[in-house]
C-alpha cells in the first residue's frame, strides 16, 4: 500500500506554495521595465575606464581634499560610533534580556525599543542630528552611535539570556547587591561576546560610515557622490577601490581578533 | 609557581596595552573628525524643535504612501529572487568539497568577498548614473548585495554536508549535474532558502532607504518630505516601514522556523 500524507499536511505544503506564487505574481506583475538608455553605455564606459585608470593624484594630497584623509575620516566616524553604542547598549541590554530584567513584560517592551531602533534608518538619524551639530563627521558619529545600539544590544540581551546564571545566584546569596552580582558574575560571562559583537559591529559601521557622507554627515561619500554626479569616473575609480580596500583591510583586522577572543 | 605568576603578570601586560591602544584610537579619532560636547549642548535645542516637528504624525499621509511602499518590498522581493539564483551556481563554486580545485574555489571566494565590501546604498549610487533614477537600479542594487550575503553562508553550509551520499552517487557513476541534483541540493535546500529569507529582511530595511540616491521605492517619498522640511511626514513613513518591517520579520522568522 502506498503511503499518502496525512491531508492537513498536504493542504498546508499547497497554501504554502500558492502564497508564494500569488506574492511573485504580484511582484514581477509590477516589475519595471528595464531600458538601457544611451547615455547608460557611456557612463558603464566611463565607470571601467576610471577603475582601470584611477585618480592616483587624489590619493595624497598634502594641502586639499584627498582619499586618505577622507579615508581616515570615515574609519574615525566608525570607531567613535561605535564606541558610544557600545557604551549605551548596555543598560537597553541588561533591561532587554528575560533573566536579568525583573519583568517579562520590562524585557519584552525593551526588545520591542531595540527593534525600533534598529528600523531608524541611520541616514535619517543623521539628518536630524545634522540639525543639532551641524554638517560634518560629528553627525555621522552620533547617527552610528545610536543606531548600532539597536543591534548591539539585541545581540548582547541574547547571550545574556544565554548565560548559566548558577555563578550570579551564589554571589547573590552569599549578600551581594544587584550591582555586585552584575559586576562579578555576568560582566566576567559576556565580556568575551559583548567584545566579538561590538567589533563586528564596527565591521558594519565602516561600510555605513562610507555612506553617511551622501546626506553629509561626513567620511568619503560626499566625495563619492560628488564625482559621480560630476561624471568625473577616475575619481570615482580611485575612491571605490579606497572604499574596497580600507574595508577589506578592516574585516581581516577585526575577524582575527575575533576568532581569538571566542 | 613562578611560571604561573609569569603568564599573569604577562596577561595583565596584554590587557593594558589593548586598554591603551583602545583610548589612543579613540583620541585620534576626536581629533580627527572635531568631536565637541559643547556643540552636541549647544545645538539639542535645534533637535528638540526638528522632532517636535514631527508629532503628530500625519496620519492621512498613510493611503497615499501605500504604493511606493508596496514598490519598495516588490523590489526586494525581486532583488532577493535574482541574488539568490546567482549565488547557488557561485556558491557550489566556492566550496572546496564540489569545485576540486583550489584556483576555482579561491577565485569564487575572492569575488564574494569583494562584492561583500561595497555597501547596498553605494551599489545604488553607482547603478543610477547607468539604469537611471527609478527601481531598476535598486533591484539591481539588492541583486548584487543579497547574491554576495547568501553564496557566502550557502557556501559555507555546501562545505559542512554530509558526505556519504555524494561519495555512494560517485560510486554509481552519477554525471556532475546529478550529483548536484540528488546529491547536495536536497541537503541544503532548506538553509537555501532561511538565507534567502534572512536576506530578504535586510534588504527590505535596505530598499526603504535606497530612493535616498534615486533608486527608487518609499525612499524617493522621503527624500522629498525631508527637502520640504515635512518632518510629520518623514514621521509617517518612518512609522510605516516600521510596521512593514516588523511584519516581514514576524512571518520570515515563524517560516523560517519551520524550515530548519
Amino acid at each position: 500500500m502506498k503511503m499518502h500524507k496525512p491531508i492537513r499536511k498536504r493542504v498546508r505544503t499547497w497554501i504554502a506554495i500558492l502564497i508564494v506564487l500569488a506574492i511573485y505574481i504580484w511582484a514581477f506583475a509590477g516589475a519595471p521595465i528595464m531600458e538601457i538608455k544611451e547615455t547608460a553605455i557611456n557612463s558603464m564606459k566611463g565607470m571601467f575606464t576610471g577603475l582601470i585608470h584611477p585618480d592616483w593624484g587624489y590619493v595624497y594630497d598634502p594641502d586639499g581634499e584627498d582619499l586618505l584623509r577622507s579615508l581616515l575620516e570615515t574609519l574615525a566616524i566608525a570607531i567613535l560610533g561605535t564606541f558610544i553604542s557600545a557604551i549605551l547598549c548596555i543598560p537597553f541590554a541588561l533591561l532587554a534580556a528575560l533573566n536579568v530584567s525583573k519583568s517579562r513584560s520590562t524585557a519584552a517592551t525593551f526588545k520591542v525599543v531595540l527593534s525600533a531602533i534598529r528600523v531608524f534608518p541611520e541616514l535619517i538619524l543623521a539628518l536630524i542630528f545634522i540639525k543639532a551639530v551641524g554638517l560634518g563627521p560629528f553627525a555621522g558619529i552620533l547617527a552610528l552611535g545610536i543606531h548600532s545600539i539597536g543591534m548591539l544590544g539585541k545581540l548582547i540581551a541574547e547571550s545574556i539570556e544565554n548565560l548559566d546564571l548558577s555563578a550570579s545566584e551564589a554571589i547573590t546569596a552569599s549578600g551581594a547587591n544587584k550591582m555586585q552580582t552584575l559586576w562579578f558574575a555576568v560582566v566576567p560571562e559576556v565580556l568575551p561576546a559583548f567584545m566579538s559583537y561590538t567589533l563586528y559591529r564596527f565591521e558594519i559601521s565602516v561600510r555605513a560610515a562610507a555612506i553617511l557622507g551622501i546626506v553629509g554627515a561626513g567620511g568619503i561619500g560626499a566625495p563619492l557622490i560628488f564625482a559621480l554626479n560630476g561624471h568625473t569616473w577616475d575619481r570615482v575609480g580611485i575612491i571605490l577601490i579606497g572604499i574596497v580596500v580600507m574595508v577589506t583591510t578592516i574585516d581581516l583586522i577585526s575577524s582575527s581578533i575575533r576568532r581569538r577572543i571566542v | 609557581m613562578i611560571e604561573a605568576r609569569k603568564r599573569r603578570r604577562m596577561a595583565r601586560a596584554k590587557r593594558m596595552v589593548t586598554i591603551v591602544f583602545m583610548i589612543g584610537l579613540i583620541w585620534f579619532s576626536i581629533l580627527q573628525t572635531g568631536v565637541s560636547i559643547q556643540t552636541l549642548l549647544a545645538g539639542l535645542p535645534n533637535m528638540k524643535t526638528l522632532v517636535k516637528e514631527m508629532f503628530p504624525p500625519d496620519w492621512s499621509y498613510f493611503i497615499s504612501i501605500t504604493e511606493p511602499m508596496l514598490a519598495t518590498v516588490r523590489m526586494a522581493v525581486l532583488g532577493t529572487t535574482f541574488g539568490a539564483l546567482f549565488a547557488f551556481p557561485v556558491a557550489l563554486f566556492a566550496s572546496s568539497n564540489v569545485a576540486k580545485f583550489p584556483l576555482i574555489y579561491q577565485i569564487s571566494r575572492f569575488i564574494m568577498n569583494l562584492i561583500r565590501t561595497i555597501p547596498e546604498l553605494l551599489l545604488a549610487a553607482l547603478f543610477v548614473p547607468i539604469f537611471g533614477i527609478g527601481e531598476v537600479s535598486g533591484i539591481l542594487a539588492i541583486t548584487v548585495f543579497s547574491f554576495g550575503i547568501i553564496a557566502k553562508l550557502l557556501y559555507e553550509a555546501i562545505e559542512a554536508i554530509d558526505p556519504g551520499p555524494l561519495e555512494a552517487m560517485t560510486a554509481v557513476g552519477a554525471n556532475k549535474m546529478q550529483w548536484i541534483f540528488y546529491g547536495i541540493l536536497p541537503q541544503v535546500s532548506a538553509h537555501f532558502m532561511s538565507y534567502a529569507l534572512y536576506s530578504f529582511e535586510i534588504n527590505v530595511r535596505a530598499a526603504a532607504v535606497l530612493g535616498y540616491v534615486g533608486a527608487g521605492g518609499i525612499g524617493l517619498i522621503l527624500n522629498n518630505a525631508l527637502s520640504f522640511y515635512q518632518y510629520d511626514r518623514v514621521l509617517t513613513i518612518v512609522l510605516y516601514t516600521f510596521f512593514v518591517v516588523l511584519l516581514i520579520d514576524l512571518a520570515s522568522n515563524y517560516v523560517r522556523r519551520k524550515l530548519i
